[in-house]
């Protein structure tokens, strides 16, 4: 029943994301968190930051949700639930859409969903944020990495590492 | 449903990949992204290495991965996995370009299954999340910097955010009510769906396709 309910709840959450994987991230957190149980609101935050030191794509980290609930089955359910449903959606779409290519209908879904998509962007980002920004420290980590990145291009994977590194040393140390 | 995706790209189906190829390269693509931004990656491959697409075709499939649900990176790789060898070939491009994260996410998530009791296991993902965030944020107002400029899509962006946000409504009413909505306002032959659309300022515009989306 539980992976039933895994299969179900992420591949609606796969289907709703909408602009990518960080506009569903709120609706993942209140649904694992607060509906179901499944994790607590740190192991969601810790889970998340295991997705950004791994390569591709950041939301492969929904498996480790499977994981903990049902072990390997559990991850892989999440996978398949996560994954497959857009693929098979976005593989029939995308072939509609080159039928459609002159249709301003297209036009008008891309301008209209485009704000709608960065609205959930934001919300997703500000879920992060309410879970990471816990003290002064981090809330530094968050501004400078923002700041940093809109003036300069800097490697995102380092930047992300080095965050880490100075809240770990921030911890040990106690220099906060 | 074997034939490839679309016919307007006859110049790139001449020398089709192998199915091999397809695989390795985004097997590649999926192994090197550290830090997101697989969709860079992916250009960097299919448009400079292997020449598979150019430029404006890499941006028309990544127009409709980000118009459609999904991971974009995802999404971007069934479309040209299609375009080169059909259902078959987008299989085999989402699988090699999941495959290397998914062996190391899952690595990870079990080796911090026996230790996420360690005080600097934690701390350190305190950190990498701060940081996260600091990355998030820059992603969203270089994609978003355009939506910021007009009341019509700042409305529907405010809307958006403050319903999912602050008033947790559920996502799929979000979507059912605020997006057949924002499409209608820019329907065609409409005021809105006439305006023109600013170009982005291009000192955004080149970055933004280096990091993430």
């Amino acid at each position: 029943m539980k992976l039933f309910s895994l299969f179900w709840v992420f591949a609606l959450l796969g289907l709703c994301a909408v602009g990518g994987g960080t506009a569903v991230l709120p609706e993942m957190q209140r649904m694992t968190v607060h509906d179901y149980h499944w994790i607590t609101d740190n192991q969601f935050r810790s889970i998340y930051s295991i997705g950004q030191v791994a390569p591709g794509p950041n939301m492969l980290m929904v498996m480790l949700i499977g994981y903990k609930l049902a072990g390997f089955l559990g991850a892989f359910v999440v996978g398949i639930a996560f994954f497959v449903p857009d693929c098979v959606l976005t593989l029939f779409a995308n072939r509609l859409w080159v039928h459609f290519a002159a249709s301003p209908w297209r036009k008008a879904i891309q301008r209209g969903m485009a704000p709608v998509a960065i609205g959930l962007m934001l919300a997703g980002t500000m879920a992060i944020a309410r879970l990471s920004v816990i003290d002064a420290v981090s809330g530094a980590i968050a501004i400078i990495v923002f700041a940093m990145l809109l003036w300069r291009h800097v490697n995102p994977a380092l930047v992300i590492m080095v965050g880490g590194l100075i809240y770990l040393l921030s911890t040990r140390f106690h220099f906060a | 449903m074997s034939e490839p995706g679309t016919a307007a790209v006859t110049s790139t189906t001449e020398a089709r990949p192998t199915l091999g190829h397809i695989f390795k390269i985004f097997l590649m693509a999926g192994a090197i992204s550290f830090g997101g931004g697989v969709v860079a990656y992916l250009r960097e491959y299919m448009v400079r290495s292997e020449g598979w697409l150019n430029d404006d075709e890499f941006l028309d499939a990544l127009e409709i991965s980000q118009t459609l649900p999904g991971l974009n990176s995802v999404n971007l790789s069934v479309v040209v996995g299609d375009r080169m060898r059909g259902v078959i070939g987008a299989a085999v491009a989402v699988a090699g370009m999941l495959l290397p994260g998914t062996l190391i996410v899952m690595t990870l998530g079990v080796l911090w299954e026996q230790q996420h009791q360690n005080i600097l296991v934690k701390s350190f993902l305190i950190g990498v999340a701060a940081a996260a965030v600091g990355l998030l944020a820059t992603v969203t107002v270089q994609l978003g910097h355009r939506q910021f400029t007009h009341w019509l899509d700042l409305s529907l962006l405010t809307a958006t955010f403050v319903a999912v946000f602050f008033f947790h409504v559920s996502l799929v009413i979000v979507l059912l009510t605020i997006g057949p909505f924002a499409v209608w306002m820019y329907r065609p032959g409409s005021h809105h769906g006439e305006r023109e659309v600013k170009l982005p300022h291009p000192h955004f515009h080149r970055r933004h396709e280096l990091l993430r989306q």
